[in-house]
């Protein structure tokens, strides 16, 4: 879509100022309305506001220990300081902004909205699992704030019970906490999409956004028990100093390996599967296409979320598991790569004579699939036992994950903010600053991490604060990687500006400025508080767009709100 | 079903006019499948949360059978065999409160029925508090510096069992029957304004999910028991020896 104001969107823009809607942002004011909401779509909002300031805490410890690296020597800080830099990016990181992420902002509003429902099934129990994310938060933040935590975001024993004199304690408490906020959400999403489904809304014409959703519930439900009880035991054993981790008592550390990546394993797929889902909606809607063999990318969410409970033994290849189950579990997690492959393709021949666009939610989607593959094909690599061994606790596997959880999971959670933009607040983002900063967002992000990989590979462990100066390349890489982080942290800057400069200055948003064919657009921008006018009918199967050459012949079609005189007509061919 | 205009025409109160109907769903039918879906995949993640410890206590007595089955022998079967009678009691109590509400019988019935669970409840958990204590007298609190068994005790503990594998046992038993305990006083919690309500005669055939929902935890509880109670207190017990 071009920058310059449309006929379309003059049109629009003259009928928002005359006649203002009513919805969900307008409807009530005041901060008690806020914070006593129930309506899903603010509930959303307030998950966007407290995952940002914890991305934002997150990102701060980063930029600690990226500027750390510059140099061979420890002098930003020393090695104790550096232990708790590394920690508290990774809780932050991984608990209080990944796993969230998508499913808590993107998931909590689209859910109801794509499958025709007025709410979530369960709109307290949504308000309750802000309240508990925001109480495990505050707490381990404050852990972090009273002086911090050393044993790594794992909280490996005996580093977590024996040999830390930190606020383990304090920070696990909030992460236990934290986890019933998962469950709450993954509970409500399951229950929702089985019963609250519009008429004609089968299993089969749901977007895909919505199995990878319900793939990514049931590990919130299957794995996040797992880590609150084991992290309940790691507080108990430093608390009454008796327990089932402790060798000296009989205890077995490694037991606290399985259990922990129990969860933590298929928590990479909480972050990564919700992702999925948001590309093969900007895939679908921004080259015109339905999604290429369907069913196989919705059946490939839930075998992911399957294998993915299967596969924690490889991280213990080098933990004293038997041999054989490193080769089981090193078979079974090549076998994740099959449906993780069958998305790729299926993405790649979905744009295949499509006609693609290049917008800001389009441009992240792009990225998310070429840094997925090199994540996932690394991934691979380390699933096998003789590379794995080699490479273990380097910067290898350090920027292996960031290729998934950065390149994977943060690139889906800015294409659908952007894409998802309109609809949310009812104004569009400046998309020339988009694109812009969706380039320095992949340059920063390659940049970053593509030399860690290389570091790794020359055997440069991870979470050391220092480094020998006279190993060739391994300061230039290092001053590659903090020079990306720069370019990484002022590309996500960006968008925060301008997200916030559109919420009062953006253009109006039509209904559906895509257009796309999900429910979500079938409704104003932003939606009334109940999303539907009308409960919808749905007669059609998911993704039935048509390319743009023939729009410009017969028209995008109207919309039920269009029909019925609430928006005014769109005609995306128009511009 | 008659809609909501004909029902009006008619006379009768529409549908969506019930009290208990939430705005998001479209009836009450809806509202009740999606409380009992809700319920049942709660129960799965409460079957994880539970998992990890029943997994730990698995790996250890596989490890140290001899440690898990002299400590074993230091809790009452006598004891646990009453409570577990009591528990299958409170399950049945609770049953027959939710066929009161679904029959559609009296307030007082339906009453009768969640107090004589609650009761029940309140049964097995002072009982309960009494084996604690009586592990507190003997010293088996697994707690550093709490844990110090008499004499009589330590001369029973086999030569090949370290004091650490022994007070493995108890660390698991306090820790499996704790948290057990937590979700019965949940549980307790959460009947007090269901019997309320109940009293106050919400609960018809038309409208009684609470009550279902409740009644599907409160079996869920009971039967974490009726797991705990032979992995803790039956495996490998020599009866009549106590």
């Amino acid at each position: 879509m071009s920058n310059e104001l449309t006929a379309t969107d003059a049109r629009a823009h003259e009928w928002r100022s005359r006649f203002p809607t009513v919805n969900y942002l307008n409807a009530d004011y005041g901060i008690k309305s806020w914070l006593l909401t129930k309506d899903h779509k603010r509930i959303a909002l307030l998950y966007l506001v407290s995952v940002t300031f914890f991305f934002l805490i997150g990102g701060a410890y980063a930029g600690a220990i990226r500027l750390e690296l510059l140099t061979p020597q420890g002098d930003l800080v020393q090695s104790q300081t550096y232990n708790k830099l590394f920690t508290h990016h990774g809780i932050m990181m991984v608990f209080f902004f990944l796993i969230p992420s998508i499913p808590a902002t993107l998931g909590n509003f689209l859910v109801p909205m794509m499958i025709g429902a007025k709410d979530l099934a369960f709109p307290r129990i949504n308000l309750l699992s802000w309240y508990i994310y925001m109480l495990g938060g505050v707490l381990t933040f404050s852990a972090l704030l009273f002086g911090g935590v050393d044993t790594g975001w794992t909280f490996y024993v005996p580093y977590s019970t024996n040999f830390s004199n930190t606020y383990v304690v304090l920070a696990g408490l909030g992460i236990f906490i934290n986890g019933f906020s998962s469950i709450l959400t993954g509970l409500n999403f399951i229950v929702t999409i089985h019963t609250m489904r519009a008429p004609g809304m089968t299993w089969f014409r749901l977007p895909l956004f919505i199995w990878s959703h319900y793939a990514t519930s049931l590990i919130f439900i299957l794995g996040t028990p797992v880590i609150a009880i084991t992290i309940l035991l790691i507080a108990l054993e430093r608390l009454a100093h008796v327990g089932i981790f402790d060798p000296a008592l009989g205890g077995d550390p490694v037991l606290f390996q399985h259990m922990f990546w129990f969860y933590s394993h298929p928590a990479v797929y909480i972050m990564i599967l919700p992702a999925m889902g948001v590309v093969s909606e900007l895939i679908a809607t921004h080259t015109r296409k339905p999604i290429f063999g369907y069913s196989f990318v919705a059946f490939s969410s839930l075998a992911i979320a399957i294998f993915g409970f299967l596969v924690w033994g490889h991280h213990l290849f080098v933990s004293s598991q038997s041999v054989y189950a490193g080769m089981i579990f090193s078979l079974i997690s090549f076998v994740v790569a099959i449906p993780s492959a069958v998305k790729v393709f299926n993405w790649t021949a979905t744009m295949y004579k499509g006609s693609i666009s290049y917008d800001t939610p389009m441009l992240y989607a792009f990225a998310f699939i070429g840094l997925f593959t090199i994540g996932g094909m690394t991934g691979v690599m380390l699933a096998a036992l003789g590379f794995d061994v080699h490479v273990t606790d380097t910067y290898f596997v350090v920027a292996h994950f960031h290729y998934i959880m950065v390149g994977g999971a943060m690139m889906g959670y800015l294409g659908g903010l952007h894409n998802w933009w309109p609809k949310i607040t009812g104004r569009m983002y400046p998309e020339g600053w988009g694109r812009f900063a969706a380039l320095v967002v992949f340059v920063g992000f390659n940049l970053t991490f593509f030399p860690q990989f290389l570091l790794g590979y020359m055997g440069m462990p991870r979470r050391y604060h220092a480094y020998p100066a006279d190993v060739p390349l391994w300061q230039v890489l290092h001053v590659m990687s903090t020079a990306g982080a720069s370019i990484l942290g002022i590309g996500l800057l960006i968008p925060g500006v301008y997200f916030l400069w559109s919420m009062r200055y953006g253009r109006f948003a039509p209904a559906n400025p895509w257009p796309a064919t999900g429910l979500e657009w079938r409704t104003p921008s932003p939606p009334p508080t109940e999303n539907f006018a009308v409960t919808p009918v749905v007669t059609w199967e998911a993704y039935e767009y048509r390319p743009v050459e023939e729009m410009r012949v017969i028209g995008p079609g109207e919309s039920a709100e269009q029909a019925a005189g609430v928006q005014p007509p769109l005609d995306r061919a128009e511009t | 079903m008659a809609t909501n205009a004909e029902a009006i025409e008619q006379g009768h109160a529409p549908e969506s006019a019930h009290t208990a109907l939430a705005h998001q769903f479209d009836n009450l039918e809806q509202q009740r499948e999606a409380g009992t879906l809700g319920m049942w995949v709660f129960i799965a993640q409460e079957v994880m949360f539970f998992g990890g410890l029943f997994l730990a206590y698995l790996i250890y007595r596989m490890k140290y059978p001899d440690a898990f089955m002299a400590a074993s022998n230091h809790l009452n079967w006598t004891i646990g065999t009453f409570n577990t009678a009591v528990l299958i009691t409170s399950s049945l109590t609770m049953a027959l409160a939710v066929w009161a509400t679904q029959a559609g019988r009296a307030p007082k019935v339906q009453v009768a029925f969640m107090l004589a669970t609650v009761l029940l409840g309140l049964t097995f958990l002072s009982v309960k508090a009494y084996e604690y204590h009586e592990k507190y007298t003997d010293g088996l609190i697994p707690v550093a510096g709490w844990f110090n068994p008499n004499r009589e005790i330590l001369s029973h503990i086999p030569a090949n069992v370290t004091l650490g594998q022994y007070q493995m046992f108890f660390w698991l038993y306090f820790a499996m029957t704790g948290l057990h305990a937590l979700h019965m006083i949940v549980g307790v919690g959460i009947i007090t304004p269901i019997i309320f309500w109940a009293w106050r005669g919400r609960y018809t055939p038309e409208y009684h999910a609470p009550v279902e929902n409740f009644g599907l935890y409160w079996h869920f509880v009971d039967i974490i028991w009726i797991f705990l109670f032979p992995l803790l207190y039956l495996l490998g017990a020599h009866f009549g020896k106590h």
